[in-house]
């Protein structure tokens, strides 16, 4: 029971922590992407639509090599999601356009786009087979229960996640590329006066954090319900929480890693437990946003700098506006 | 000077701010753009169908306009758009990004529907729709009041603030259908209680209603008092502070109004129109309502034109789905999304213009 319930919570929890991620770099680059649960709904039509093509050219559907599949995966949900947040990226950086706007329209064009995709034009017959090669977890916890099983009982998505994560605090925290990209988010023109090519800092912020964002679905269809797609309205939801995850982590990569986990277990715990009554379960699925409403309200109450969002976010540059 | 020229190349092509520009060039980007999503939408469903073009704006305009149902559908529908914009235009206008227009409908169409189904049939019907009326303006107002009262306090950020309200709303109707929903179907049945009477037909109320609200609002925002400070808070804070305006107060009184103005439109949602809840009944409208302000840049007579834009394309573009036959309907989500990315555009050239770089032998002759 409580290892169902861990590994499940991790799961969820690894598909919100790539939302997560892609999201803070986006807004360490001053843009607030509301455009991340549509760019996750087209990441995971992405690498749906790799794995599809791949499985259909096998002949003994078994025999599918995971590591084509994990590369197939990744690379389908990194080129679709980066492409849509390609289109925000011109959209908000070249033509100045107001970030919330765009960002909702992304959101309505990813999910129907996937919607779409996913119901008509992508072959699923042999996803449930590929979701469990996908799925499969490193060959030493194979059949092993416990602790052991909840940390390293999973696939290959949760560990990249975890990795993502790291590397994202290193490059922010002890880089001169993250020092740039922090200096962008918190005053463009400082950040343009220094030299910073912001232009390009943000067009790589926004498509490689869209990238990223796209993982999530993309892990939570093929990895964690083994192939089976409901609708994107799902993925979407996780996408908002995504997005409240960011907050309530306070744009740290390291820390969203911990944040995400009890998001998810909050996600997950009015599943599992079976005993608590209907209306428990929804007043327990709501906990997520009530927690991310009073972290916003703590973290704007005290008033710390390094717990604030970047000072930029969500204003357009135009250089000649001095 | 002359050796920077060899070095420096001019890029090919450099972004002007634009100083003003004429209302016929305004209308003819527009018109550019909206002419040009669609069409971009016509290929694309193209692409996935035998059909062509004409059938695609043929069924486009019956699916709005086919039959004097539809037609009065579309109205209704062009209405409750209108009243979900008027409820985000005041906030929008002192720059108080409101996202939460989904929960503060919900709450104010939640708040309607316990009136009916805890009254119902115990009081008369000309008891219940008051409360129901006062019952949803004071829900809706307070789901916006309290993002408010923290913007004005402790500057919490509101977009994601309103944000995370809608999807506690969401939880708070379905709790409530558990709860009065015994059979855990999930779905609560029409309630015949507290039903507002047909005006003519029964599309006309809301149709009215919003109308009257929305010339209110331009009186409101334009003549009053409170519009003027709205526009002062929304240009710069400082401004507001200086001139002796107290802004927490403003943007707190503004939010009530617009969360009592989205109540309203839940009101209408639940007494007129479903007579029922689901966690979708706001229909998104929260979302489709900011766009159709911000195309109208927040001008509620321009609202007018965006919500009926909006409205007949969605309207429209469930009667290309079944000519096209697409079998779900996310189809029209793809061109609604293209065509808001082609309108978005536009405002990039309205406020700027492109300097293209002049030939070379151009500047050796001057």
């Amino acid at each position: 029971m409580t290892v169902t319930f861990l590994m499940s919570a991790i799961a969820i929890g690894t598909v919100l922590l790539f939302g997560c991620i892609g999201e803070t770099i986006t807004e360490k680059a001053g843009h607030l992407n509301l455009g991340i649960p549509g760019i996750m709904c087209t990441g995971t039509v992405g690498g749906c639509l790799f794995v599809s093509f791949y499985m259909n050219s096998l002949e003994v559907i078994e025999n599918a090599s995971w590591i084509i599949l994990i590369l197939s995966s990744v690379f389908g949900a990194f080129l679709f999601a980066s492409l849509t947040g390609a289109i925000y990226a011109v959209m908000t950086i070249t033509f100045r356009c107001n970030q919330n706007i765009t960002g909702l329209a992304i959101t309505i064009f990813g999910n129907g786009l996937t919607q779409f995709l996913m119901h008509s034009y992508v072959d699923k017959t042999n996803f449930s087979t590929a979701g469990k090669i996908i799925a499969k977890c490193l060959p030493f916890a194979d059949g092993s229960d416990g602790i052991v099983k909840v940390l390293f009982g999973h696939g290959f998505y949760v560990y990249l996640a975890i990795i993502i994560a790291l590397i994202t605090t290193f490059i922010f925290n002890r880089t001169k590329v993250g020092l740039n990209l922090r200096a962008i988010g918190e005053n463009t023109a400082t950040a343009d006066a220094m030299g910073v090519n912001i232009t390009l800092y943000k067009y790589v912020a926004i498509l490689i954090g869209s990238g990223i964002a796209g993982f999530g679905g993309v892990f939570y269809i093929m990895d964690y319900v083994k192939g089976s797609w409901e609708n994107a309205s799902t993925i979407e939801a996780f996408g908002w929480l995504a997005i409240a995850l960011v907050i309530f982590t306070l744009w740290k990569p390291n820390i969203s890693i911990i944040g995400s986990y009890l998001f998810g277990a909050l996600y997950i715990a009015a599943f599992v437990f079976g005993n608590i009554s209907f209306s428990g379960r929804e007043i327990l699925k709501m906990l997520p946003y009530v927690i991310t409403i009073v972290v916003l309200i703590v973290t704007s109450m005290m008033n710390k700098k390094e717990n604030q969002p970047p000072a930029s976010l969500g204003l357009s540059y135009f250089r000649e506006d001095r | 000077m002359k050796k920077n020229k060899n070095n420096l190349k001019e890029p090919f092509v450099r972004i002007v701010k634009r100083d003003n520009i004429k209302i016929q060039k305004i209308i003819l980007i527009y018109s550019i753009a909206i002419v040009g999503g669609l069409l971009l939408s016509g290929f694309i469903s193209m692409m996935f169908s035998d059909k062509n073009l004409v059938d695609f704006f043929q069924s486009l305009f019956t699916g709005a306009f086919g039959s004097e149902r539809k037609f009065w559908l579309l109205l209704q529908d062009t209405s409750l758009l209108l009243g979900t914009s008027m409820a985000l235009l005041p906030a929008f206008k002192m720059k108080f990004w409101n996202l939460g227009g989904n929960g503060q409908i919900l709450v104010g169409c939640l708040a309607a529907i316990a009136c009916m189904f805890y009254l119902g049939g115990k009081v008369d019907d000309f008891v219940i729709i008051p409360l129901m009326l006062i019952a949803s303006v004071t829900a809706g107002a307070i789901w916006a009041a309290i993002p408010a009262i923290f913007k004005a306090k402790f500057n919490t950020n509101e977009s994601l603030f309103t944000l995370m309200m809608n999807y506690i709303a969401q939880s708070l109707v379905s709790l409530c259908i558990t709860i009065w929903v015994k059979s855990g179907s999930g779905v609560l049945a029409p309630i015949a209680y507290g039903n507002i009477p047909d005006i003519g037909n029964k599309y006309l109320l809301p149709i009215i209603l919003f109308v009257v609200i929305t010339v209110l609002m331009h009186v409101y925002l334009r003549s009053s008092k409170h519009g003027y400070e709205i526009s002062v808070v929304g240009e710069s804070i400082n401004t507001a502070k200086y001139v002796g305006i107290r802004v927490d107060k403003v943007i707190i009184r503004t939010m009530i109004l617009s969360g009592a103005i989205a109540g309203l439109v839940g009101f209408v949602l639940a007494g007129s129109i479903n007579h029922t809840i689901s966690t979708a009944s706001a229909n998104n409208m929260g979302f489709t309502g900011i766009m159709a302000t911000w195309l109208a840049t927040f001008n509620p007579l321009m609202i007018i034109l965006t919500s009926f834009f909006i409205t007949f394309i969605s309207k429209g573009m469930v009667e290309v789905r079944k000519t096209f036959m697409f079998t779900n309907d996310s189809i029209s989500n793809i061109v609604v999304g293209i065509v808001y990315f082609a309108v978005i555009i536009c405002s990039f050239f309205i406020n700027y213009k492109l300097v293209f770089r002049k030939k070379e032998k151009e500047e050796i002759k001057k």
